[in-house]
């Protein structure tokens, strides 16, 4: 009776546990069985394929991108979160700023490559401009829509992310802190690399580990932005399900999903443990 | 300390900077959009909004998504949050965690993984593009949980329950006439990040062939490249309206709180 009574208040976060198990869990499941599947039972034919020359290609192509962008965004995104956070937070330029990044970080995707075409592809506005008047052609070869212009664009939304995940960090500096150091006679400049950079550090490289997983499992950018080739894992991913045989495989898109699992778990995993530390001061 | 003169010009000059490097594309797309090929401008790709019917279309049923993601989102969370905190905070740490998850496991992995899931939903329910729902609502877990939390936080849920429970309420009094009306900011802003995820979804929609509105804007941006750039700049301007009207929820409950 007092077990009944005591799970009978669970019992209320069943449809909860059931959706979850349903659309999210049930999924993540069929992926990681699924590529260690071929033809209905075991193998590890998918997974070995993950180690054949275009996948593992694939793979370095996605870590430079998502790398490079994680750190060119991580450092000017710094710089603008600082830059912002001089600013009152009802003002309305910071308003302004905060509203425009969470745009650009999270509604992104297709609009975000199409801004970029308008911009810099073929008939772009830059690009006809510099046309018409220099006689430059930037357009060259079509570098926007190969690996340098994913790295271009990306960094339009891993820069206003950075803006968004590093602000609450940089607002936890206090200012008495700067005014504890400068009263004992500190310069500007020691507190910064003896007190403010110190403390600020696991936040900053747990913002660029996030950034990286953001980028490594962005699809819908370079979806619309590449529609010939598959430089990078999601795009190698797309032509798995949209083929159904890729590599003469039929679960390979299983074994390159479980693949982004794997690097984005232990990525978020890296990012909780330096969260954790920075915690300890900010906040 | 008064910050330097020339600190002020060069804080100037670089936010400068980043507004080119963010409005120029911004602003090409309204170049681009309005271009007439005869020369001079034209606001037929600002009227294929609402004259396409492709595109009107899209745009109907991005916003029905939104709206039913929105509405399932509540109904699966609120309870449950306000129901944990009341009666089981032991589960705090295992709902939040399994909020949080779809954070880790990207919306391209869900959608390699959902084929069974949903060879069922289309068999059970429909095969509507409105059963998109289910999914997205799992998409936008994350965001939601901490909107509703950081509001719930704020609250003593525990004693207001006990107060109305006291005077005879039954729960879904509790949830619904005490605890919803005190965490209102917080649930605006779970639905209006909700609306703008929903509204920017692309990966699931096309790779399970529904069109949504992205899904649209892509595939004109084959025929009709004016028009879909328009049509993107539209889809930014709007969700850029939501978050900027989030803001301003934001500062209601802070002036409240004082």
């Amino acid at each position: 009776m007092s077990r009944r009574a005591a799970l009978t208040p669970s019992l209320a976060l069943l449809p909860f546990f059931g959706y979850l198990t349903v659309f999210l869990l049930v999924p993540t499941i069929t992926v990681v069985v699924g590529a260690f599947q071929e033809g209905g039972s075991f193998s590890l034919t998918n997974i070995e394929a993950l180690f054949s020359p275009v996948a593992l290609r694939t793979l370095r192509n996605s870590i430079v991108l998502s790398a490079s962008t994680a750190v060119i965004g991580a450092v000017f995104g710094s710089l603008l979160t600082y830059l912002v956070v001089s600013a009152p937070p009802t003002s309305v330029f910071r308003r302004v700023v905060m509203s425009v990044a969470g745009v650009l970080a999270q509604f992104g995707g297709v609009t975000l490559a199409f801004a970029f075409i308008a911009t810099l592809g073929f008939s772009g506005v830059i690009t006809e401009l510099l046309r018409s008047t220099v006689g430059v052609d930037i357009f060259g070869r079509g570098w926007l829509f190969d690996l340098p212009g994913l790295v271009l664009v990306y960094t339009y939304f891993q820069i206003p992310l950075m803006v968004i995940v590093f602000l609450p960090a940089l607002e936890g500096l206090r200012p008495q802190w700067r005014e504890a150091a400068l009263s004992m006679g500190a310069t500007n400049r020691k507190y910064w690399t003896e007190i403010a950079i110190p403390i600020l550090t696991p936040a900053f490289l747990g913002a660029t580990l996030l950034l990286f997983a953001n980028a490594f499992a962005a699809y819908a950018t370079a979806a619309a932005l590449i529609s010939q080739g598959n430089p990078i894992v999601p795009l190698l991913i797309r032509a798995g399900l949209i083929s159904e045989v890729l590599l003469g495989r039929e679960n390979f898109a299983f074994a390159l999903a479980f693949e982004m699992i794997v690097v984005v778990a232990l990525v978020m995993a890296a990012y909780a443990l330096l969260v954790k530390r920075t915690s300890r001061w900010l906040q | 300390m008064r910050p330097s003169t020339s600190w002020r010009a060069m804080r100037a000059g670089l936010l400068a900077l980043f507004a080119v490097f963010f409005l120029l594309p911004l602003y090409a797309m309204l170049d681009f959009g309005t271009r007439d090929f005869a020369g001079g401008r034209t606001g037929q790709s600002w009227a294929n909004l609402v004259q396409d019917p492709d595109l009107t279309a899209a745009i109907i049923t991005s916003l029905l998504l939104a709206l039913f993601t929105v509405l399932v989102m509540l109904l699966l969370l609120l309870p449950t949050m306000v129901w944990v905190r009341l009666r089981i905070p032991k589960a705090k740490r295992l709902i939040e965690f399994l909020c949080l998850l779809p954070l880790t496991i990207p919306a391209l992995v869900i959608v390699v993984g959902m084929r069974n899931v949903y060879t069922w939903v289309n068999y059970l329910i429909s095969d509507s593009v409105l059963t998109l729902t289910f999914v997205y609502v799992v998409l936008v877990l994350p965001y939601a949980y901490r909107s509703i939390d950081a509001a719930l936080s704020g609250l003593d849920v525990v004693t207001l329950a006990e107060a109305a429970r006291s005077l005879g309420a039954g729960w879904i009094t509790v949830i619904v006439r005490i605890v919803v009306p005190n965490i209102w900011s917080g649930i605006l802003s779970a639905a209006f990040i909700s609306v703008a995820l929903v509204l920017g979804e692309f990966t699931i929609a096309s790779l399970t062939n529904y069109e949504n509105l992205q899904v649209v804007i892509n595939f004109l941006g084959k025929s009709d490249a004016r028009t879909s750039v328009t049509a993107s700049l539209a889809a930014l301007i709007f969700a850029f309206t939501l978050l900027m009207g989030l803001s301003f929820v934001g500062r209601t409950r802070g002036r409240e709180g004082k």
